[in-house]
């Protein structure tokens, strides 16, 4: 639940890139505060060349880092969020994403798509921060679902790229089953034998690591990503002691084993390439050895 | 009837007059049976109009009443038996979710629940019905055993959120919910699913997915609790029970918006008012269910539960 509390440093906003790029445009890196080009962010996959500080972006970049010449068929577009609960905080749900979506040009805190990573075929859907924190609501259950309904169909691996700050609270309950929702569906993606990798970027915490996020054949990280259930705020309030150093860090969750691997953004494309490239060709056969097993 | 919330004071008022008339009537050996029988018909419409209008903080309240049923109890109270199995097998066995076989009527199923505890010192052994991976995982081990020997499975969720502390993220709190949540979804036997007291978000999720997911009336369930939820959006506790209303945690309210299967009634007032009857209610409503889940094809079951899920959202295209 941790949305609220967003940081905005290190966020490369898709309406500040309108605004302000292409050009003479000059960000600091939020870690060593040295100041990058547009023009080289874009150049060295938004990861600082100085320190290797991985900024914090959303679909449209990690579609153009990932799919072979930023080609891709947008899946579920059209998807937009209900208010069933009319709910009202400091201001309406519904103005709320109408707000948001005008700022940020997005429809919700979700994008999929269809394209090919190196010639091999893979759906990938992936969160918008700068949407609500990247909150789980319906639509953003609803899009993984339909995109995994996809990857069934066409024996096509699939991709969920992470960051999120948990449920949205606006939709509640809604919310919640969205959980269960997706985990149903990786259900079935399993049963299909169809790859499924889970990229966790910074952050991720509450009901998207308590679900999809940590279901992947593989689950792999950013370098430094904050990755969690619980907020390090509330554990610190829970447990009423300073949280040790690198808690909660990509680094640190791969060390207790719930993560594959880390890998730098500017060698992931290469990297889940040749992943997939081994898997090949899935979905098709079902081994000889597990289907006697079945019927013993 | 025992009163233990403000809302109930006017009952309390009217059952000390009751109380008064009795004396009098006793001492001066007077017949105010009319007068009795009068106070007793404006109490039971004064329970009523109370009980039959609780506001969503009301009946969040109830539910954590300090001597609502239990899960354990529940299971001293429905079962001819009752086998509790221990530890998840990788790090130790968590207080806060129990497990084993059970039978009611004869009848075997594996029963899974959250446990609180009465005291102080229940209340620590229990961490307060929070559990850790543990208790997930060892849930997960219990129902692949029902699924082995080919027997029902019933949970009764009761928490208040799986425990945020750093030992549960060093053990992957996450992955062990997310794990259950997928495998609970195509487990090959039925599942029935009760929320008998707080159902406050993954926590309660852990182990909510099933065939037929039902409420006790008086009970909660939701992304987030309503002081949580007031304190991320107005910075205080103090609209929690706006936050109440607003998240529609209560039964009526979640049933209503299809995201569970049933509502079970409580004895009037609340379940700690009669355990007996409560229990009693539930294991009518259980073998019921028992019945009818066991004689569904059991692939059609399940393709039924992955849809019911796969259909709560609301979106627009
Ligand atoms: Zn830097």
């Amino acid at each position: 639940m941790a949305w609220f509390k967003r940081e905005d440093k290190g966020i490369i906003t898709t309406t500040q890139e309108k605004k302000e790029a292409p050009d003479g445009i000059w960000n600091k890196c939020p870690n060593c505060k040295k100041p990058l080009h547009y023009s080289e962010q874009v150049e060295n996959q938004y990861v600082c060349h100085y320190c290797g500080f991985h900024l914090r972006i959303g679909s449209k970049e990690y579609f153009s880092v990932l799919f072979d010449d930023n080609q891709f068929t947008e899946l579920f577009a059209d998807l937009h969020s209900g208010d069933p609960l009319h709910f009202t905080d400091t201001k309406k749900y519904s103005d709320r994403l109408t707000e948001t979506k005008t700022k940020t040009g997005l429809t919700d805190a979700i994008r999929a798509g269809v394209g090919k990573i190196n010639g091999q075929d893979i759906v990938i859907a992936c969160m918008d921060f700068n949407f609500i924190g990247g909150s789980m609501g319906s639509v953003v259950g609803e899009k993984i679902a339909r995109s995994i309904d996809y990857s069934i169909k066409h024996k096509v691996p699939f991709l969920m790229i992470s960051k999120s700050g948990g449920a949205r609270m606006m939709e509640a309950a809604f919310s919640l089953m969205q959980m269960a929702k997706t985990s149903a569906k990786l259900a079935l993606l399993a049963q299909a034998r169809i790859p499924y990798i889970s990229l966790l970027t910074d952050p991720t915490t509450g009901g998207v690591t308590a679900s999809y996020a940590m279901l992947g054949d593989i689950n792999i990280a950013e370098p430094g990503a904050l990755i969690g259930f619980a907020g390090p705020r509330v554990i610190k309030e829970t447990i009423k002691k300073d949280l040790p150093k690198g808690f909660q860090t990509a680094e640190f969750v791969q060390e207790h084993g719930f993560l594959d691997f880390i890998v730098d953004r500017r060698e992931m494309k290469e990297k889940l390439a040749s992943f997939l490239k081994m898997l090949a060709p899935y979905g098709v056969q079902e081994p000889v050895a597990e289907k006697e097993a079945d019927n013993s | 009837m025992k009163i233990t919330f403000d809302f109930e004071k006017p009952l309390a008022e009217i059952e000390g007059q009751i109380e008064k008339v009795k004396q009098v009537e006793e001492k001066n050996k007077l017949d105010m049976s009319a007068t009795i029988a009068e106070l007793e018909a404006k109490l039971h419409e004064a329970q009523k109009e109370i009980y039959q209008n609780l506001t969503g903080w009301q009946k969040v309240q109830i539910s954590r009443h300090p001597e609502r049923p239990y899960t354990l109890q529940y299971l001293e109270l429905m079962c001819d038996d009752f086998i509790e199995l221990h530890g998840d097998r990788t790090v130790g066995d968590d207080k806060a979710i129990i497990g084993g076989w059970g039978t009611m009527n004869g009848q075997t199923a594996m029963f899974i629940g959250h446990q609180k505890g009465r005291n102080t010192k229940e209340r620590q052994y229990r961490n307060f019905g929070m559990a850790n991976p543990e208790g997930y995982r060892k849930a997960l081990r219990l129902m692949k055993m029902a699924e082995k020997f080919n027997k029902p499975i019933i949970t009764l969720i009761d928490t208040p959120g799986a425990y945020p502390g750093l030992e549960a993220e060093e053990r992957g709190q996450g992955e062990a919910i997310a794990r259950n949540l997928l495998e609970m979804a195509v487990l090959k036997v039925p599942i029935i699913c009760v929320i008998i007291g707080e159902g406050a978000s993954g926590g309660a999720l852990g182990i909510g997915i099933g065939d037929k997911v039902m409420m006790l009336d008086n009970s909660w369930y939701s992304v987030i609790s309503p002081e949580n939820c007031s304190t991320i959006l107005f910075k205080t506790w103090e609209q929690k029970e706006r936050a109440a209303e607003m998240l529609k945690l209560t039964s009526t309210e979640m049933l209503k918006n299809k995201l569970i299967d049933g509502v079970i009634k409580e004895p009037l007032g609340g379940a700690h008012q009669d355990p007996v009857a409560m229990a009693a209610t539930l294991k009518k409503q259980l073998l019921k269910d028992l019945k009818a889940l066991s004689e569904r094809n059991i692939d059609e079951l399940v393709t039924e539960r992955i849809d019911k899920f796969c259909s709560m959202g609301v979106v627009e295209e």
